[in-house]
């Protein structure tokens, strides 16, 4: 077994954290279950490893399996890489069936045409995603194992979500190669990115609760509000504006959860207004400004802003628009003409 | 009964009791808390001013999340002739004996304490350096 494989396999093993080692290579599959019940768990991970090296040895690893199980990982440790979105289009209307087969050849024929050393990796999971590790080389390299990129593709959808290595300058070539392998004619980043690929599926192919529009306004339940449950000697003054409140949170945030989002960025190019007198910023110039907002999860505190008395109901569109417009960044211009507001530039 | 500012809403004026004491609740963390609380004074008619108001600071366990300057709300005290007391709701122990003292202060201005009234607070409130 080539050196570097082994060494791959064994910093591999490394990350994992030392309860889930069994059953990351139980769903790895290559070692047969004689040969994990060899393996001691209980060991420091370092010797644990050299095991799973050694047993690997046995079974002639290459890079290939180590790929897999590199993907392995990474599917159920998703969270810990950044994702972004990339939409495709199509040209015409033609529903094409998918074949798994075809795509996967085309995908490789056109990243092989274009760079001899690269390592490609499939592996399909339940949910119609396919998972697709991209190790890059150069013309004089082998490629380096250690920066993967990682591309999931729903082959319904017009999606693809991409988790690029530091090597960004192979980017191009990849969408590439996916327009060609999925047969749609054009694909362009979409300004959303988060660490949490679930949600951002959820936010793209509508999975999370949306508020629809009624045309009937339904009776206010005040079960809703506060859970009565309390103490009924205490008195909400109150509790009208916290109905309202939560009344256009509702309309909103919709009931359910909220996708999973870590910041939201506006990048302001607007003009600055100020009292004419204070000759602030003479030059008619926008003034650029830049306004994150991070959390651990950002729409549940936008959410929970209001009903918090921390910001005034409703919230303004730009915060609440995030799951709608299917984008957490935003480049906010002047709007030209009679009345110069700002709006969101698509 | 809790209110998050003042002038309380007017549609619930009929179902309300007579109102024997106000606290405002300052979260130190927060000077938008200080601000509201400030406003809401305005709306308070002058008589509850002899004994019927007390000024609560919460969360002053967490010291390195004070926004307000201790000494901004005790001036707020001595302005209005108001008592000020700090707590830490987060503690249970705190929150029971906070909860005690302002119970026995209802008590009080409500007159259920026979010999005592609100009054009392008042020149409790005196400084015996003022003299």
């Amino acid at each position: 077994m080539d050196e570097t494989v082994a060494e791959y396999i064994r910093r591999t093993v490394l990350k994992i954290p030392r309860d889930e080692i069994k059953t990351m290579l139980q769903k790895w599959g290559f070692l047969s279950e004689a040969q994990l019940q060899t393996l001691n768990f209980h060991q420091i991970k370092d010797n644990i490893s050299q095991e799973v090296v050694q047993l690997c040895e046995e079974n002639s690893a290459d890079i290939k399996q180590a790929a897999i199980l590199d993907i392995i990982y990474n599917h159920i440790y998703q969270n810990k890489r950044m994702w972004s979105v990339y939409q495709m289009k199509k040209s015409g209307e033609e529903l094409e069936y998918f074949d798994i087969t075809d795509f996967k050849k085309k995908f490789k024929g056109r990243l092989r045409s274009a760079l001899k050393n690269v390592t490609i990796t499939f592996k399909e999971y339940e949910d119609n995603a396919i998972w697709i590790r991209i190790a890059w080389g150069t013309p004089y390299k082998k490629p380096n194992q250690y920066k993967p990129s990682y591309v999931v593709y729903h082959s319904q959808t017009p999606y693809v979500f991409i988790s690029a290595s530091v090597l960004k300058s192979n980017l191009p070539l990849l969408c590439q190669a996916l327009i060609v392998a999925s047969n749609y004619h054009d694909i362009r980043e979409m300004e959303l990115r988060s660490h949490s690929l679930n949600s951002l599926k959820d936010i793209v192919f509508k999975r999370y609760s949306q508020n629809f529009q009624t045309y009937y306004p339904k009776p206010l339940q005040e079960g809703n509000v506060e859970p009565e449950s309390a103490d009924i000697r205490i008195v909400q003054e109150n509790r009208s504006e916290k109905e309202r409140i939560h009344r256009l949170n509702q309309e909103a945030f919709g009931g359910g959860p909220q996708p999973k989002l870590e910041f939201a960025q506006y990048r302001l190019e607007t003009m600055f207004k100020s009292d004419p007198k204070m000759g602030v910023l003479d030059k008619r110039e926008p003034f650029r400004c830049l306004v994150k907002f991070s959390s651990p999860h950002l729409l549940e505190s936008l959410k929970s802003l209001a009903p918090a008395g921390m910001a005034d109901a409703p919230l303004s569109p730009l915060l609440t628009c995030i799951p709608h417009k299917a984008r957490n960044y935003f480049k906010i211009r002047e709007k030209k003409g009679l009345f110069p507001e700002s709006f969101v530039s698509p | 009964h809790l209110a998050t500012s003042l002038p309380l809403p007017s549609e619930r004026d009929h179902f309300r009791p007579r109102i024997d004491l106000i606290v405002f609740m300052i979260d130190i963390k927060s000077k938008y808390s200080l601000r509201n609380v400030e406003a809401s004074l305005a709306h308070v008619d002058a008589s509850f001013f002899l004994g019927k108001v007390c000024f609560l600071v919460t969360g002053v366990g967490r010291v390195n999340a004070c926004s307000i300057e201790t000494n901004a709300v005790c001036k707020l005290g001595e302005t209005y002739c108001s008592p000020v007391l700090f707590c830490e709701l987060e503690l249970e122990g705190i929150r029971v004996v906070t909860a005690q003292r302002l119970l026995r202060m209802l008590q009080i201005c409500a007159g259920h304490i026979p010999g005592v009234s609100a009054l009392s607070f008042v020149s409790l409130m005196r400084n015996s350096d003022d003299d």
